[in-house]
Protein backbone atom coordinates (compact mmCIF):
# COMPACT_ATOMS: atom_id res chain seq x y z
CA UNK A 1 0.00 0.00 0.00
CA UNK A 2 2.03 2.94 -1.27
CA UNK A 3 0.65 6.66 -1.03
CA UNK A 4 -0.49 7.89 -4.32
CA UNK A 5 -4.08 6.50 -4.61
CA UNK A 6 -6.17 7.44 -7.82
CA UNK A 7 -9.96 6.13 -8.17
CA UNK A 8 -11.03 3.80 -10.28
CA UNK A 9 -12.85 4.91 -13.28
CA UNK A 10 -15.44 3.09 -12.15
CA UNK A 11 -15.69 5.53 -9.16
CA UNK A 12 -16.22 2.84 -6.16
CA UNK A 13 -12.23 1.46 -5.79
CA UNK A 14 -8.89 2.80 -6.43
CA UNK A 15 -6.84 2.09 -9.81
CA UNK A 16 -4.64 -1.13 -9.42
CA UNK A 17 -1.98 0.75 -11.64
CA UNK A 18 0.88 2.10 -10.29
CA UNK A 19 0.70 0.47 -7.19
CA UNK A 20 3.73 -0.99 -5.15
CA UNK A 21 1.77 -4.40 -3.67
CA UNK A 22 3.00 -5.86 -0.74
CA UNK A 23 1.20 -8.56 1.93
CA UNK A 24 -1.67 -6.95 3.69
CA UNK A 25 0.45 -5.08 7.45
CA UNK A 26 -1.23 -6.61 9.91
CA UNK A 27 -1.63 -10.20 7.88
CA UNK A 28 2.47 -10.23 8.04
CA UNK A 29 1.50 -10.41 11.91
CA UNK A 30 -0.43 -13.20 11.77
CA UNK A 31 1.46 -15.28 9.27
CA UNK A 32 4.30 -15.12 11.77
CA UNK A 33 2.90 -16.04 14.88
CA UNK A 34 1.33 -19.08 12.85
CA UNK A 35 4.70 -19.70 11.89
CA UNK A 36 6.32 -19.24 14.93
CA UNK A 37 3.57 -21.74 16.61
CA UNK A 38 4.69 -24.31 13.82
CA UNK A 39 7.88 -23.54 15.40
CA UNK A 40 7.77 -24.23 18.81
CA UNK A 41 5.25 -27.51 18.37
CA UNK A 42 6.98 -29.16 15.40
CA UNK A 43 4.18 -31.08 14.16
CA UNK A 44 2.22 -28.32 12.59
CA UNK A 45 1.09 -28.03 8.69
CA UNK A 46 0.87 -24.21 7.81
CA UNK A 47 -1.56 -23.37 4.99
CA UNK A 48 -1.90 -19.23 4.11
CA UNK A 49 -5.07 -17.89 2.05
CA UNK A 50 -5.51 -15.01 0.30
CA UNK A 51 -8.31 -14.23 -2.17
CA UNK A 52 -7.68 -12.10 -5.25
CA UNK A 53 -6.73 -11.23 -8.38
CA UNK A 54 -3.12 -13.78 -9.77
CA UNK A 55 -0.97 -11.36 -8.30
CA UNK A 56 -1.61 -12.16 -4.86
CA UNK A 57 -0.33 -15.21 -5.33
CA UNK A 58 3.36 -13.38 -4.68
CA UNK A 59 2.30 -12.29 -1.87
CA UNK A 60 1.80 -16.05 -0.70
CA UNK A 61 4.64 -16.97 -2.12
CA UNK A 62 6.45 -14.72 0.67
CA UNK A 63 4.31 -16.16 3.60
CA UNK A 64 5.51 -19.72 1.87
CA UNK A 65 9.39 -18.34 2.59
CA UNK A 66 8.62 -17.09 5.66
CA UNK A 67 8.00 -20.99 6.70
CA UNK A 68 4.19 -21.77 5.86
CA UNK A 69 3.68 -25.11 4.14
CA UNK A 70 1.28 -24.68 1.71
CA UNK A 71 -1.13 -22.22 -0.07
CA UNK A 72 -4.74 -21.28 -1.54
CA UNK A 73 -5.47 -18.72 -3.74
CA UNK A 74 -9.01 -17.84 -4.22
CA UNK A 75 -9.08 -16.99 -7.32
CA UNK A 76 -11.15 -13.45 -7.77
CA UNK A 77 -10.92 -10.77 -10.29
CA UNK A 78 -13.59 -8.92 -8.39
CA UNK A 79 -12.45 -9.01 -4.52
CA UNK A 80 -12.10 -5.40 -4.49
CA UNK A 81 -16.04 -5.48 -4.74
CA UNK A 82 -16.70 -7.84 -1.92
CA UNK A 83 -18.21 -6.98 1.41
CA UNK A 84 -16.52 -7.96 4.49
CA UNK A 85 -19.58 -10.51 5.02
CA UNK A 86 -18.80 -12.04 1.24
CA UNK A 87 -14.97 -12.60 2.25
CA UNK A 88 -15.50 -14.19 5.64
CA UNK A 89 -18.08 -16.46 4.32
CA UNK A 90 -15.43 -17.30 1.27
CA UNK A 91 -12.74 -17.92 4.16
CA UNK A 92 -15.57 -20.04 6.16
CA UNK A 93 -16.48 -22.02 3.40
CA UNK A 94 -12.97 -23.11 3.14
CA UNK A 95 -11.86 -23.30 6.60
CA UNK A 96 -15.04 -25.49 7.31
CA UNK A 97 -14.41 -29.40 6.85
CA UNK A 98 -10.09 -28.42 7.47
CA UNK A 99 -10.05 -29.14 11.16
CA UNK A 100 -7.32 -26.32 11.76
CA UNK A 101 -6.84 -25.86 15.38
CA UNK A 102 -5.45 -22.28 14.74
CA UNK A 103 -6.77 -19.46 12.20
CA UNK A 104 -4.88 -16.56 12.68
CA UNK A 105 -5.69 -13.08 10.60
CA UNK A 106 -4.94 -9.79 10.42
CA UNK A 107 -6.93 -7.62 12.68
CA UNK A 108 -8.23 -5.27 9.91
CA UNK A 109 -6.73 -4.88 6.38
CA UNK A 110 -5.31 -1.47 4.99
CA UNK A 111 -7.54 -0.49 2.74
CA UNK A 112 -10.87 -1.39 3.50
CA UNK A 113 -9.97 -1.40 7.55
CA UNK A 114 -13.74 -2.95 8.31
CA UNK A 115 -12.21 -4.90 11.55
CA UNK A 116 -14.64 -7.49 10.62
CA UNK A 117 -13.50 -10.53 8.82
CA UNK A 118 -11.30 -12.53 11.03
CA UNK A 119 -14.22 -12.19 14.01
CA UNK A 120 -16.86 -13.30 11.22
CA UNK A 121 -14.94 -16.05 10.26
CA UNK A 122 -15.15 -17.44 13.61
CA UNK A 123 -18.48 -16.79 14.67
CA UNK A 124 -19.24 -18.70 10.97
CA UNK A 125 -17.11 -21.59 12.09
CA UNK A 126 -18.85 -21.46 16.06
CA UNK A 127 -15.10 -21.00 17.30
CA UNK A 128 -13.78 -19.01 19.86
CA UNK A 129 -12.20 -15.88 18.60
CA UNK A 130 -9.98 -12.88 20.76
CA UNK A 131 -9.62 -9.69 18.46
CA UNK A 132 -6.52 -7.08 18.15
CA UNK A 133 -4.38 -9.58 19.71
CA UNK A 134 -0.63 -8.34 21.12
CA UNK A 135 0.53 -11.17 22.50
CA UNK A 136 -0.03 -14.99 22.09
CA UNK A 137 1.08 -17.71 24.12
CA UNK A 138 -0.12 -22.11 23.17
CA UNK A 139 0.50 -24.55 25.49
CA UNK A 140 -1.07 -28.07 24.49
CA UNK A 141 -4.06 -26.41 23.08
CA UNK A 142 -4.43 -23.55 26.09
CA UNK A 143 -4.61 -20.37 24.61
CA UNK A 144 -3.44 -17.34 26.36
CA UNK A 145 -3.52 -14.11 24.49
CA UNK A 146 -3.36 -10.00 25.12
CA UNK A 147 -6.08 -7.92 23.67
CA UNK A 148 -4.86 -4.54 23.43
CA UNK A 149 -7.46 -1.57 24.65
CA UNK A 150 -7.01 1.92 24.49
CA UNK A 151 -5.00 4.12 26.26
CA UNK A 152 -1.71 1.76 27.29
CA UNK A 153 -3.97 -1.20 28.86
CA UNK A 154 -4.04 -4.54 28.00
CA UNK A 155 -7.14 -7.90 28.44
CA UNK A 156 -5.67 -11.21 29.07
CA UNK A 157 -7.66 -13.68 27.40
CA UNK A 158 -7.90 -17.88 27.68
CA UNK A 159 -9.47 -19.85 25.39
CA UNK A 160 -8.76 -23.30 24.09
CA UNK A 161 -8.17 -24.23 21.04
CA UNK A 162 -9.41 -24.56 18.04
CA UNK A 163 -9.65 -21.04 18.03
CA UNK A 164 -9.34 -17.71 15.88
CA UNK A 165 -7.33 -14.86 16.61
CA UNK A 166 -7.36 -11.31 14.65
CA UNK A 167 -3.42 -9.96 15.14
CA UNK A 168 -2.73 -6.46 15.90
CA UNK A 169 0.97 -4.92 14.93
CA UNK A 170 3.28 -4.98 17.34
CA UNK A 171 2.38 -8.48 17.98
CA UNK A 172 5.64 -10.55 16.77
CA UNK A 173 8.76 -9.31 14.88
CA UNK A 174 7.74 -10.53 11.31
CA UNK A 175 11.02 -12.23 9.93
CA UNK A 176 12.29 -11.94 6.38
CA UNK A 177 12.51 -14.63 3.93
CA UNK A 178 16.18 -15.95 3.55
CA UNK A 179 17.33 -16.38 -0.03
CA UNK A 180 17.73 -20.48 0.74
CA UNK A 181 14.11 -20.62 2.33
CA UNK A 182 12.66 -18.43 -0.83
CA UNK A 183 14.17 -21.48 -3.43
CA UNK A 184 12.62 -23.79 -1.17
CA UNK A 185 9.23 -21.89 -0.96
CA UNK A 186 9.48 -22.56 -5.51
CA UNK A 187 8.43 -25.66 -4.66
CA UNK A 188 5.78 -26.04 -2.90
CA UNK A 189 2.21 -26.51 -3.11
CA UNK A 190 0.08 -23.69 -4.31
CA UNK A 191 -3.52 -24.52 -4.98
CA UNK A 192 -5.76 -22.12 -6.94
CA UNK A 193 -9.72 -22.62 -6.02
CA UNK A 194 -12.14 -20.02 -8.34
CA UNK A 195 -14.10 -18.37 -6.18
CA UNK A 196 -17.36 -19.46 -7.22
CA UNK A 197 -16.97 -22.86 -5.52
CA UNK A 198 -17.05 -21.32 -2.22
CA UNK A 199 -19.21 -18.21 -1.94
CA UNK A 200 -23.02 -18.67 -1.92
CA UNK A 201 -24.41 -15.41 -0.18
CA UNK A 202 -24.65 -11.72 -1.85
CA UNK A 203 -23.25 -8.43 -0.44
CA UNK A 204 -25.06 -6.96 2.62
CA UNK A 205 -23.79 -3.71 1.57
CA UNK A 206 -22.51 -1.35 -1.59
CA UNK A 207 -20.11 0.98 -2.24
CA UNK A 208 -21.83 3.70 -3.47
CA UNK A 209 -18.73 6.12 -4.73
CA UNK A 210 -14.95 6.66 -3.59
CA UNK A 211 -13.36 9.49 -3.70
CA UNK A 212 -10.37 11.74 -2.42
CA UNK A 213 -11.66 13.77 0.63
CA UNK A 214 -11.87 17.37 0.51
CA UNK A 215 -8.90 19.20 2.56
CA UNK A 216 -10.11 20.47 5.71
CA UNK A 217 -7.09 21.51 7.15
CA UNK A 218 -6.02 25.66 6.03
CA UNK A 219 -2.70 25.33 7.66
CA UNK A 220 0.67 27.13 6.29
CA UNK A 221 2.67 25.27 3.44
CA UNK A 222 6.36 26.06 3.30
CA UNK A 223 8.33 24.49 0.44
CA UNK A 224 11.42 24.84 -1.09
CA UNK A 225 14.98 25.15 0.02
CA UNK A 226 15.31 23.73 3.48
CA UNK A 227 17.21 26.55 5.05
CA UNK A 228 14.68 29.10 4.24
CA UNK A 229 12.18 26.51 5.56
CA UNK A 230 14.10 26.67 8.97
CA UNK A 231 14.20 30.36 8.97
CA UNK A 232 10.76 30.92 8.67
CA UNK A 233 10.17 28.45 11.12
CA UNK A 234 12.01 29.82 13.98
CA UNK A 235 10.13 32.74 12.93
CA UNK A 236 7.10 31.18 13.66
CA UNK A 237 8.26 29.66 16.81
CA UNK A 238 8.86 33.45 18.05
CA UNK A 239 5.84 35.29 16.67
CA UNK A 240 2.93 32.47 17.12
CA UNK A 241 3.69 30.57 20.32
CA UNK A 242 5.13 31.56 23.50
CA UNK A 243 8.01 28.23 23.33
CA UNK A 244 11.58 30.77 22.46
CA UNK A 245 10.40 33.48 24.75
CA UNK B 1 -35.70 5.52 12.80
CA UNK B 2 -35.00 3.71 15.85
CA UNK B 3 -31.54 3.27 17.18
CA UNK B 4 -29.64 1.06 19.91
CA UNK B 5 -26.76 2.77 21.19
CA UNK B 6 -24.50 0.12 23.18
CA UNK B 7 -22.87 1.98 25.76
CA UNK B 8 -18.89 1.66 27.15
CA UNK B 9 -17.65 0.93 30.52
CA UNK B 10 -14.29 -0.16 31.55
CA UNK B 11 -12.35 -0.53 35.09
CA UNK B 12 -15.31 0.84 36.86
CA UNK B 13 -16.57 3.66 34.67
CA UNK B 14 -18.96 4.42 32.21
CA UNK B 15 -16.34 5.84 28.85
CA UNK B 16 -17.01 9.44 27.73
CA UNK B 17 -16.77 7.76 24.27
CA UNK B 18 -21.04 6.70 25.12
CA UNK B 19 -21.68 10.52 24.52
CA UNK B 20 -20.63 10.46 20.90
CA UNK B 21 -22.95 7.52 19.93
CA UNK B 22 -25.60 9.79 21.54
CA UNK B 23 -24.48 12.75 19.14
CA UNK B 24 -24.69 10.39 16.47
CA UNK B 25 -28.70 9.79 17.48
CA UNK B 26 -29.11 13.33 17.68
CA UNK B 27 -27.43 14.07 13.87
CA UNK B 28 -29.43 11.74 12.54
CA UNK B 29 -32.67 12.86 13.86
CA UNK B 30 -33.56 8.98 15.71
CA UNK B 31 -35.41 7.67 18.34
CA UNK B 32 -32.74 6.02 20.58
CA UNK B 33 -32.37 3.55 23.20
CA UNK B 34 -28.97 2.65 25.02
CA UNK B 35 -27.18 -0.89 26.07
CA UNK B 36 -24.77 -0.76 29.06
CA UNK B 37 -23.03 -3.89 30.68
CA UNK B 38 -22.18 -1.43 33.81
CA UNK B 39 -23.16 -0.67 37.37
CA UNK B 40 -26.07 1.50 38.44
CA UNK B 41 -23.32 3.15 40.51
CA UNK B 42 -22.40 4.88 36.93
CA UNK B 43 -25.06 5.38 34.87
CA UNK B 44 -24.83 7.98 31.77
CA UNK B 45 -26.56 11.17 31.62
CA UNK B 46 -29.48 10.07 29.24
CA UNK B 47 -33.03 10.91 28.79
CA UNK B 48 -33.96 7.63 27.60
CA UNK B 49 -34.40 4.17 28.23
CA UNK B 50 -31.09 2.26 29.67
CA UNK B 51 -31.42 -1.29 29.45
CA UNK B 52 -28.46 -2.17 31.92
CA UNK B 53 -26.73 -5.58 32.61
CA UNK B 54 -24.60 -6.00 35.53
CA UNK B 55 -20.77 -6.16 35.28
CA UNK B 56 -20.24 -7.71 37.93
CA UNK B 57 -22.50 -10.79 36.56
CA UNK B 58 -21.63 -10.24 32.78
CA UNK B 59 -18.14 -9.17 33.20
CA UNK B 60 -16.07 -6.02 31.50
CA UNK B 61 -15.47 -8.67 28.74
CA UNK B 62 -17.44 -10.87 27.55
CA UNK B 63 -18.47 -11.06 24.22
CA UNK B 64 -20.76 -14.30 24.41
CA UNK B 65 -22.62 -13.03 26.91
CA UNK B 66 -22.84 -9.09 25.78
CA UNK B 67 -23.75 -10.49 22.29
CA UNK B 68 -26.90 -12.78 23.75
CA UNK B 69 -27.79 -9.65 26.58
CA UNK B 70 -27.96 -7.30 22.93
CA UNK B 71 -29.87 -9.97 21.16
CA UNK B 72 -32.32 -10.05 23.82
CA UNK B 73 -32.52 -6.44 23.66
CA UNK B 74 -32.48 -5.82 20.03
CA UNK B 75 -35.76 -8.43 19.83
CA UNK B 76 -37.78 -6.32 22.43
CA UNK B 77 -36.45 -2.92 20.85
CA UNK B 78 -36.24 -3.80 16.86
CA UNK B 79 -33.90 -1.16 16.37
CA UNK B 80 -33.41 -0.07 12.44
CA UNK B 81 -29.52 0.70 13.21
CA UNK B 82 -27.23 -0.69 16.14
CA UNK B 83 -24.32 1.61 17.18
CA UNK B 84 -20.83 0.86 18.62
CA UNK B 85 -17.65 3.05 19.16
CA UNK B 86 -14.72 1.71 16.86
CA UNK B 87 -13.18 0.81 19.87
CA UNK B 88 -11.45 -2.30 21.22
CA UNK B 89 -14.92 -3.42 22.39
CA UNK B 90 -17.13 -2.38 19.34
CA UNK B 91 -15.13 -3.97 16.46
CA UNK B 92 -14.59 -7.01 19.19
CA UNK B 93 -18.57 -7.07 19.63
CA UNK B 94 -20.25 -5.37 16.18
CA UNK B 95 -19.46 -8.45 14.06
CA UNK B 96 -21.17 -10.84 16.22
CA UNK B 97 -23.99 -9.30 16.96
CA UNK B 98 -23.97 -8.19 13.44
CA UNK B 99 -24.14 -11.68 11.95
CA UNK B 100 -26.22 -12.73 14.24
CA UNK B 101 -29.35 -10.75 12.64
CA UNK B 102 -28.03 -11.34 9.30
CA UNK B 103 -27.23 -7.64 8.85
CA UNK B 104 -24.60 -5.78 7.42
CA UNK B 105 -21.81 -3.97 9.52
CA UNK B 106 -20.58 -0.55 8.26
CA UNK B 107 -17.27 -0.10 9.86
CA UNK B 108 -15.45 3.12 11.44
CA UNK B 109 -18.28 6.06 10.19
CA UNK B 110 -16.87 8.97 10.08
CA UNK B 111 -20.08 11.38 8.84
CA UNK B 112 -23.65 10.12 8.03
CA UNK B 113 -26.17 11.70 5.67
CA UNK B 114 -29.98 9.91 5.61
CA UNK B 115 -29.11 6.34 4.62
CA UNK B 116 -25.09 7.03 3.27
CA UNK B 117 -22.28 6.19 5.95
CA UNK B 118 -18.88 7.60 5.11
CA UNK B 119 -16.00 5.99 5.81
CA UNK B 120 -12.42 5.94 5.70
CA UNK B 121 -10.06 3.48 3.44
CA UNK B 122 -6.88 3.11 2.67
CA UNK B 123 -4.82 4.88 5.58
CA UNK B 124 -7.44 7.76 5.66
CA UNK B 125 -6.18 8.81 2.29
CA UNK B 126 -9.64 7.68 0.71
CA UNK B 127 -13.52 8.14 1.38
CA UNK B 128 -15.86 5.79 0.76
CA UNK B 129 -20.14 6.33 1.00
CA UNK B 130 -21.53 3.43 1.82
CA UNK B 131 -24.88 2.13 1.89
CA UNK B 132 -26.66 -0.84 3.64
CA UNK B 133 -28.89 -3.64 1.96
CA UNK B 134 -30.56 -5.15 4.93
CA UNK B 135 -33.11 -4.55 7.19
CA UNK B 136 -31.20 -3.84 10.32
CA UNK B 137 -27.85 -2.45 10.08
CA UNK B 138 -24.91 -2.38 12.63
CA UNK B 139 -22.10 0.81 12.32
CA UNK B 140 -19.14 1.66 14.66
CA UNK B 141 -18.38 4.83 14.37
CA UNK B 142 -14.53 6.49 14.45
CA UNK B 143 -13.70 8.19 18.05
CA UNK B 144 -14.22 12.29 17.92
CA UNK B 145 -16.27 11.51 14.83
CA UNK B 146 -19.14 12.56 16.47
CA UNK B 147 -19.26 15.36 19.30
CA UNK B 148 -22.58 16.90 21.39
CA UNK B 149 -23.96 19.80 21.02
CA UNK B 150 -24.35 20.81 24.69
CA UNK B 151 -23.19 19.13 27.86
CA UNK B 152 -24.54 15.82 28.32
CA UNK B 153 -27.71 15.64 30.85
CA UNK B 154 -30.55 13.19 31.55
CA UNK B 155 -31.60 10.80 33.81
CA UNK B 156 -32.14 7.39 32.14
CA UNK B 157 -35.10 5.12 32.42
CA UNK B 158 -33.34 1.40 33.75
CA UNK B 159 -34.55 -1.66 32.71
CA UNK B 160 -32.28 -4.47 34.16
CA UNK B 161 -31.47 -6.97 31.88
CA UNK B 162 -29.83 -10.50 32.48
CA UNK B 163 -28.76 -13.74 30.62
CA UNK B 164 -27.63 -17.50 31.67
CA UNK B 165 -24.74 -17.84 28.47
CA UNK B 166 -21.73 -19.75 29.01
CA UNK B 167 -18.25 -18.23 27.18
CA UNK B 168 -15.57 -19.95 25.99
CA UNK B 169 -13.75 -17.06 26.67
CA UNK B 170 -12.23 -16.70 29.95
CA UNK B 171 -11.00 -13.02 31.10
CA UNK B 172 -7.88 -12.59 33.40
CA UNK B 173 -7.97 -9.14 34.26
CA UNK B 174 -6.40 -6.10 33.12
CA UNK B 175 -2.69 -5.18 32.39
CA UNK B 176 -1.29 -2.22 31.77
CA UNK B 177 1.96 -1.48 29.72
CA UNK B 178 4.96 -0.03 31.84
CA UNK B 179 4.39 3.63 32.47
CA UNK B 180 6.99 5.17 34.83
CA UNK B 181 10.01 7.51 33.35
CA UNK B 182 8.59 10.29 31.38
CA UNK B 183 4.65 11.75 31.39
CA UNK B 184 3.95 13.13 27.88
CA UNK B 185 0.59 14.34 29.19
CA UNK B 186 2.53 17.16 30.99
CA UNK B 187 5.43 18.20 28.77
CA UNK B 188 4.07 21.60 27.04
CA UNK B 189 6.34 20.54 24.02
CA UNK B 190 6.66 17.46 22.24
CA UNK B 191 8.69 16.91 18.99
CA UNK B 192 7.32 13.48 17.69
CA UNK B 193 8.70 10.72 15.80
CA UNK B 194 7.08 8.94 13.16
CA UNK B 195 7.75 6.17 11.06
CA UNK B 196 9.48 8.68 8.42
CA UNK B 197 12.69 8.81 10.53
CA UNK B 198 13.66 5.85 8.72
CA UNK B 199 15.93 3.71 11.22
CA UNK B 200 16.79 3.78 14.89
CA UNK B 201 19.80 6.16 14.56
CA UNK B 202 17.54 8.71 13.21
CA UNK B 203 15.52 9.19 16.88
CA UNK B 204 18.28 11.15 18.07
CA UNK B 205 17.75 13.83 15.56
CA UNK B 206 14.35 13.93 17.16
CA UNK B 207 15.09 14.21 20.73
CA UNK B 208 17.62 16.85 20.24
CA UNK B 209 15.41 19.21 18.83
CA UNK B 210 13.25 18.70 21.76
CA UNK B 211 15.76 19.30 23.94
CA UNK B 212 16.73 22.68 21.71
CA UNK B 213 13.22 23.62 22.51
CA UNK B 214 12.88 22.49 25.82
CA UNK B 215 10.62 19.92 25.21
CA UNK B 216 10.06 16.05 25.34
CA UNK B 217 10.18 13.51 22.59
CA UNK B 218 7.35 11.56 21.55
CA UNK B 219 6.77 8.85 19.21
CA UNK B 220 4.27 7.23 16.56
CA UNK B 221 3.17 3.49 16.84
CA UNK B 222 5.28 2.35 13.78
CA UNK B 223 8.04 3.52 16.02
CA UNK B 224 7.36 1.81 18.86
CA UNK B 225 6.24 -1.10 17.08
CA UNK B 226 9.79 -1.36 15.69
CA UNK B 227 11.06 -0.70 19.38
CA UNK B 228 13.18 2.29 18.06
CA UNK B 229 11.24 4.22 20.71
CA UNK B 230 9.56 3.10 24.19
CA UNK B 231 5.75 2.35 24.90
CA UNK B 232 5.72 5.69 27.29
CA UNK B 233 6.82 7.90 24.13
CA UNK B 234 3.73 6.35 22.33
CA UNK B 235 1.10 9.01 21.22
CA UNK B 236 -2.10 8.19 19.93
CA UNK B 237 -5.40 5.73 20.88
CA UNK B 238 -3.25 3.13 22.12
CA UNK B 239 -0.42 5.51 23.55
CA UNK B 240 -0.87 8.71 25.30
CA UNK B 241 -4.01 11.47 24.91
CA UNK B 242 -1.50 15.04 24.46
CA UNK B 243 -2.51 18.90 24.18
CA UNK B 244 0.65 20.51 24.68
CA UNK B 245 1.67 24.03 23.81
CA UNK B 246 3.46 23.14 20.72
CA UNK B 247 3.83 19.83 19.10
CA UNK B 248 5.97 19.45 16.05
CA UNK B 249 5.61 15.64 14.43
CA UNK B 250 8.65 14.84 12.25
CA UNK B 251 7.88 12.18 9.69
CA UNK B 252 4.10 11.53 10.87
CA UNK B 253 1.60 10.26 7.90
CA UNK B 254 -1.24 11.05 10.18
CA UNK B 255 -2.98 7.73 11.00
CA UNK B 256 -6.75 8.86 12.69
CA UNK B 257 -5.01 6.80 15.63
CA UNK B 258 -2.25 9.11 16.07
CA UNK B 259 -4.37 12.45 15.04
CA UNK B 260 -6.70 11.52 17.91
CA UNK B 261 -3.91 11.35 19.88
CA UNK B 262 -2.47 15.09 19.84
CA UNK B 263 -4.78 17.00 17.56
CA UNK B 264 -5.57 18.92 20.64
CA UNK B 265 -2.53 20.54 20.77
CA UNK B 266 -2.03 24.39 20.60
CA UNK B 267 0.02 24.33 17.70
CA UNK B 268 0.93 21.86 15.38
CA UNK B 269 4.18 21.74 12.97
CA UNK B 270 3.91 18.88 10.86
CA UNK B 271 7.98 17.87 8.80
CA UNK B 272 6.59 15.81 5.80
CA UNK B 273 7.51 14.90 2.69
CA UNK B 274 4.23 14.28 1.29
CA UNK B 275 2.43 17.22 1.21
CA UNK B 276 -0.79 15.47 0.77
CA UNK B 277 0.18 13.64 4.23
CA UNK B 278 -3.35 13.35 6.42
CA UNK B 279 -1.37 15.10 8.93
CA UNK B 280 -1.93 18.32 6.63
CA UNK B 281 -5.57 18.35 8.08
CA UNK B 282 -4.26 19.35 11.52
CA UNK B 283 -1.06 21.22 11.37
CA UNK B 284 -0.80 24.61 11.44
CA UNK B 285 2.10 24.59 9.64
CA UNK B 286 3.10 21.61 7.16
CA UNK B 287 6.92 21.86 6.04
CA UNK B 288 7.23 19.99 3.13
CA UNK B 289 11.14 18.49 3.21
CA UNK B 290 12.99 15.73 4.63
CA UNK B 291 13.08 15.95 8.60
CA UNK B 292 16.91 14.64 8.31
CA UNK B 293 17.78 17.71 6.84
CA UNK B 294 15.06 20.06 7.72
CA UNK B 295 15.39 18.91 11.88
CA UNK B 296 19.26 19.14 12.16
CA UNK B 297 18.87 22.97 10.66
CA UNK B 298 16.25 23.81 12.75
CA UNK B 299 18.00 22.76 15.93
CA UNK B 300 20.94 24.31 15.35
CA UNK B 301 19.39 27.61 14.54
CA UNK B 302 17.02 27.51 17.92
CA UNK B 303 20.48 26.65 19.98
CA UNK B 304 21.76 29.71 18.43
CA UNK B 305 19.29 32.14 19.73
Amino acid sequence: MESKFKVNTEGKWYDNVDLAWRMNEYDEFAVEQAVQVKDQVGEADVTVLSIGIDKVKETMKKALAMGCDRGVHVNDDASYAKDPFEIASIIAAFARDKGFDLIFTGMQSQDRGSAQVGVLVAEMLGLPSVSTIVDFAFDNGQITAKRELEGGLRAIIKTQAPALLTCQLGLNTPRYPTLPNIMKAKKKELLTLEVATLLQDGARQETVKMYVPEKKGGGLVLEGDVGAIADQLVQILKEKTGVLA
Amino acid sequence: MKTLLVAEYREGALLNATYELVAFAEKLGAESAMFLVGSDTALPKYDGTLYLADVAQAGEFNPAVHKQLLLDVIAKEQPELIVFSHSSYGWDLAPRVALALNAAQISEVVDVAGNTFVVPACNAKLRRDLQSKTAQTVVTLQGGAFGLSAEPSGTPKVEKIETATASPLEFGGYEAVEKGGVDLTKAEIIVSAGRGIGKAENLEMISQLAEALGGEYGASRPVVDAEWAEHNRQIGTTGQTVSPKLYVACGISGAIQHLAGMKKSEFIIAINTDKDAPIGEVADVLAVADLKELVPALTERIQKL
